[in-house]
């Protein structure tokens, strides 16, 4: 049983509050991800640069996913 | 609105596999809510949801607004993560270009004689741009190291007398033997020249920087 039920304005603030406090941690540790990753390339430690990537990459996906889907909650509004 | 008033709210009690559920209507029956807190009149009268993308992203109440800016905030937060992204492919891509380049060739620094017990000379490597010191600290044992200090580039002086290398600038000071920071600012070792003896010639084979 699906609900078609559009949210409410209330609800959206609500879902982008939310998804913003969740954007603006994976993006503070996305920060951290790249100083530490360049400071070890610069100490010449190159093991970590690749898993670095990765993750932030995981990151991004992660915040694509979330904007996409603020995207959808609007489009089911109108 | 016609088509909700048609037909009565409990319209699938005792429809298969909702036996039993008397009372209870599915969510889905319901006509969808009108946005009561919608105050907005655009000024062709028309609804919101008729109206052009460019008037929603301009709302003219406050909640509205707000929801408005936060979205575009997390829209900016989404770009800021993707030059983060960016950034850390930019190292890795840096690093795959160095390991590309291959081992340095050979280049001579000096012969076993020109450089007499517990002196050191200055060379450039591997380019033009990057001092290096070679220190004589034995009969047959050297060490070379990069002469920018780790903490701020200054160029580091050795004094074999104290088995030390020592930056100016800030007081920093080295163990020759290791290259590793042992008082002062720095935090990481100096750059260690790997170094070849063929005969009596002396020559560069690269170049080792360490975190530790």
């Amino acid at each position: 049983m699906s609900v078609n039920r559009p949210f409410t304005r209330a609800q959206r603030a609500t879902i982008v509050n939310g998804m913003l406090a969740f954007v603006m941690m994976l993006v503070v540790l996305q920060l951290w991800l790249l100083t530490a990753t360049m400071n070890a390339y610069l100490g010449g430690d190159r093991a970590v640069i690749w898993p670095a990537a990765v993750a932030s990459l995981a990151c991004l996906l992660l915040n694509v996913g979330l904007l996409r889907y603020l995207y959808r909650i609007e489009r089911t509004r109108r | 609105m016609a088509d909700h008033e048609q037909e009565p709210l409990d319209i699938r009690i005792d429809s298969p596999g909702r036996e039993g559920l008397t009372g209870t209507t599915p969510a889905n029956i319901y006509r969808p809510l009108e946005d009561a807190e919608q105050v907005t009149i655009a000024p062709n009268g028309r609804p919101m949801d008729e109206q052009p993308a460019w008037r929603t992203d301009f709302p003219i109440d406050w909640p509205q607004d707000h929801y408005v800016e936060r979205r575009d905030f997390m829209k900016f937060m989404v770009l800021t993560s993707l030059a983060f992204t960016v950034g850390q492919f930019w190292i890795a891509a840096q690093n795959w270009w160095r390991a590309r380049r291959g081992q340095t060739e050979l280049v001579r620094l000096a012969s076993v004689t020109e450089l007499p017990l517990g002196t050191a000379r200055t060379f450039a490597y591997p380019t033009e741009h990057d001092p290096c010191i070679l220190v004589r600290t034995g009969e047959r044992t050297f060490v070379a190291y990069s002469q920018k200090c780790t903490h701020l580039s200054c160029a580091v002086v050795p004094d074999v007398g104290e088995g030390v290398i020592r930056c100016p600038c800030h007081d920093g000071v080295f163990d020759l033997a290791s290259g590793r920071p042992i008082a002062g600012p720095p935090r990481r070792p100096l750059s260690q020249v790997q170094f070849r003896i063929r005969g009596d010639e002396i020559f560069a084979a690269g170049i080792e920087e360490r975190t530790v």
